[in-house]
């Protein structure tokens, strides 16, 4: 894989198709595990939760829920369709499972178990998915491009694309107080540490602007939200001056708050999601504002509708325009 | 219980025959249907719901109740014959059936009807919900049991066997799965679409208790549910269910293509009139 367009100061770096590589930037300040560790924390209050996967409980960082509750943790095998069937089967006996596998087999394999066992019946279940958007390089298997676009079309499901590790540990307490499915992406491993520096506290349904700025307002989900403050910094060198609105929560999208930030008057609205450009973040605001009859100039960082390459996750990042160099650079470019 | 204990209460075989007339009478509202399921089935349904099922008519959602999980969604005109047998759905609402804002929609869903546990229609779904509800009632360390019904055609789902196979492997004996084998489905004979047989091996080779039986011989349907609620291995049960599409009706029995079925206006009541004819000893 050619590391084409790299800046040459770059260190050595992973130059592989790894199935499981960390989103972590050499040095950054990370937490192991939020969510294995945030799940044990609500489990000791809730006796109603149990947790579930399909065999990949070590990949989601389950196995630290299955470690403190084995009784409570439910090992469904590789059969995906199973798990979610299942899940909604516990749901209805009145318990909170916590499913858990790769956002490429919610999304795409087991679609039709969670429409129609989970959301259709409207059962208390939360998935939780691994390896949303391109975190994976081990190609399109694996690359759940396309996730948010799945399930922001399924009635019922709320949808949740974090940032960090701080904000993972706030969400499971959060979508666990609200009855009803959600579909979560998931961060594991050594997950990067960063809103906990804005005094951030992630509230179902509500974006939040981490950084206020009057040439750009890039309105962002997940990790895409790292990679926007990181952007805005070396923007500011640039004495170009960013705004930051997260929106954690991609269905009910916060409509008050990207009307009120896209509608200030002078500012360019880029949105960057880690998710194709079809049907997600970007889709979902463009919509939102045409509706609105707010018309900013707007463009979209996302993946291309097409099938990711597999490589190394920094190559592949940069290709498609989600790493901070390149959202820094397209949005110098669109200001010229 | 609902087991009646009046020496006057119905017997079974009168229960069955008042599903079938039930779903008849549903089928003739719209004038098509899965009729011919409905009638093959209603024995099995009868058995089910009047011999072996615990549940309280006026508390559909009782605790303590055994669930029936309908994967065959499109069987739902014969669930809902049995529900208004079973006093759970008012016989009133029959007449509402497949019309818009009615409670009996053409397909199974949970969210419609009281006593409907789950959403079918799409085939596959059934036994592994059931595997999470049987395992959710171990949990509650509930005596409850959940009964699930399916079609031999969705063991062509590959979701069949990765429910059968994890309630094997999790010890479900709290679940007693019908599979009706009437060799039916939309393009043709069942065993023509995908072979599934032999039947009763496989699922033993899964680790199953299983008995197969004649669906429409109420005594060997009795016999088989007893057996499968007693059963003393840890393993989940399977009733296969052999029976005869139109059953009861004559010349639906005879009827060559009776996946939906098509009945003309003035057949309704001459097919309610071979039930009844049928009935006579």
């Amino acid at each position: 894989m050619k590391s084409a367009g790299l800046p040459p100061s770059a260190k050595p770096r992973l130059t592989t198709s790894a199935m499981i590589a960390s989103i972590a930037a050499e040095g950054q300040r990370t937490k192991p595990a939020p969510f294995g560790h945030a799940l044990v924390e609500l489990a000791r209050s809730r006796e109603d939760v149990v947790g579930m996967t399909a065999d990949l409980g070590k990949y989601t960082d389950l196995h630290i829920f299955a470690r403190a509750f084995p009784d409570r943790y439910y090992q469904m095998g590789m059969a995906e369709q199973l798990l979610f069937g299942a899940a909604s089967g516990l749901a209805a006996e009145g318990f909170m499972p916590f499913a858990t596998t790769y956002a490429v087999f919610a999304s795409r394999r087991a679609y039709d178990f969670i429409h129609q066992t989970i959301a259709e019946e409207d059962r208390n279940v939360k998935i939780a998915c691994a390896l949303p958007g391109l975190t994976s390089g081990y190609g399109p298997s694996h690359q759940a491009a396309e996730d948010l676009a799945l399930f922001r079309a399924m009635p019922n499901m709320m949808v949740i694309d974090p940032c960090d590790a701080h904000e993972i540990e706030q969400i499971v307490p959060a979508i666990a107080a609200h009855r009803g499915p959600v579909y979560m992406r998931l961060l594991r491993g050594q997950v990067p540490l960063v809103l906990d520096e804005y005094n951030y506290r992630f509230e179902l349904g509500k974006a939040a602007l981490l950084r206020d700025g009057g040439d750009v307002l890039i309105i962002s989900s997940g990790i895409m939200t790292m990679r926007a403050l990181e952007a805005a910094q070396a923007l500011s060198d640039d004495r170009v001056s960013a705004a930051v609105l997260h929106v954690p929560t991609i269905k009910p999208l916060d409509t008050e708050a990207i009307r009120r930030e896209a509608g200030k008057p002078g500012r360019l609205v880029v949105v960057a999601e880690n998710h194709t450009v079809i049907g997600g973040l970007g889709e979902a605001v463009a919509a939102l504002l045409m509706r609105s009859g707010v018309h900013p100039t707007f463009r979209q960082i996302g993946l291309p509708d097409e099938f990711l390459a597999a490589g190394a996750l920094p190559t592949l990042h940069d290709r498609y325009g989600i790493s901070t160099v390149e959202v820094t650079r397209r949005i110098k470019e669109w200001l010229r | 219980m609902a087991t009646p204990t009046l020496a006057n209460a119905p017997t079974l075989a009168q229960r069955a025959r008042n599903i079938r007339r039930n779903a008849l009478l549903m089928g003739e509202v719209q004038g098509q249907g899965y009729i011919a399921q409905a009638l093959d089935i209603a024995d099995v349904l009868a058995v089910a719901y009047f011999h072996a099922m615990r549940f309280r008519a006026e508390d559909p959602a009782w605790e303590g109740r055994d669930r029936f999980l309908l994967s065959n969604g499109h069987y739902a005109i014969a669930l809902y014959a049995a529900l208004i047998e079973a006093g759970i759905i008012p016989e009133a609402e029959l007449a509402t059936y497949g019309f818009d804002e009615s409670r009996l929609p053409m397909s199974g869903m949970a969210s419609y009807t009281p006593g409907m546990e789950m959403s079918g229609g799409s085939l596959g779904l059934g036994l592994g919900i059931a595997v999470g509800m049987a395992l959710g009632l171990k949990r509650k360390r509930s005596t409850a049991r959940i009964f699930t019904l399916f079609s031999d055609g969705e063991l062509d789902e590959g979701s069949k066997w990765e429910a059968i196979m994890s309630a094997a492997h999790h010890k479900l004996d709290n679940l007693i799965a019908i599979v009706d084998v009437n060799n039916q489905q939309a393009d043709g004979p069942s065993k023509q679409m995908l072979g599934f047989e032999p039947l009763v091996d496989k699922l033993e080779a899964f680790g199953w208790f299983v008995q197969r039986v004649d669906g429409n011989d109420i005594d060997a349907v009795v016999g088989a549910f007893d057996a499968a609620m007693v059963h003393a291995e840890p393993k989940p049960r399977m009733i296969v269910a052999d029976t005869l599409m139109g059953k009861g009706v004559p010349f639906l029995e005879q009827r060559e293509k009776n996946h939906f079925i098509r009945v003309e206006p003035h057949e309704w009541q001459l097919a309610l009139s071979a039930l009844n004819a049928g009935d006579q000893p």
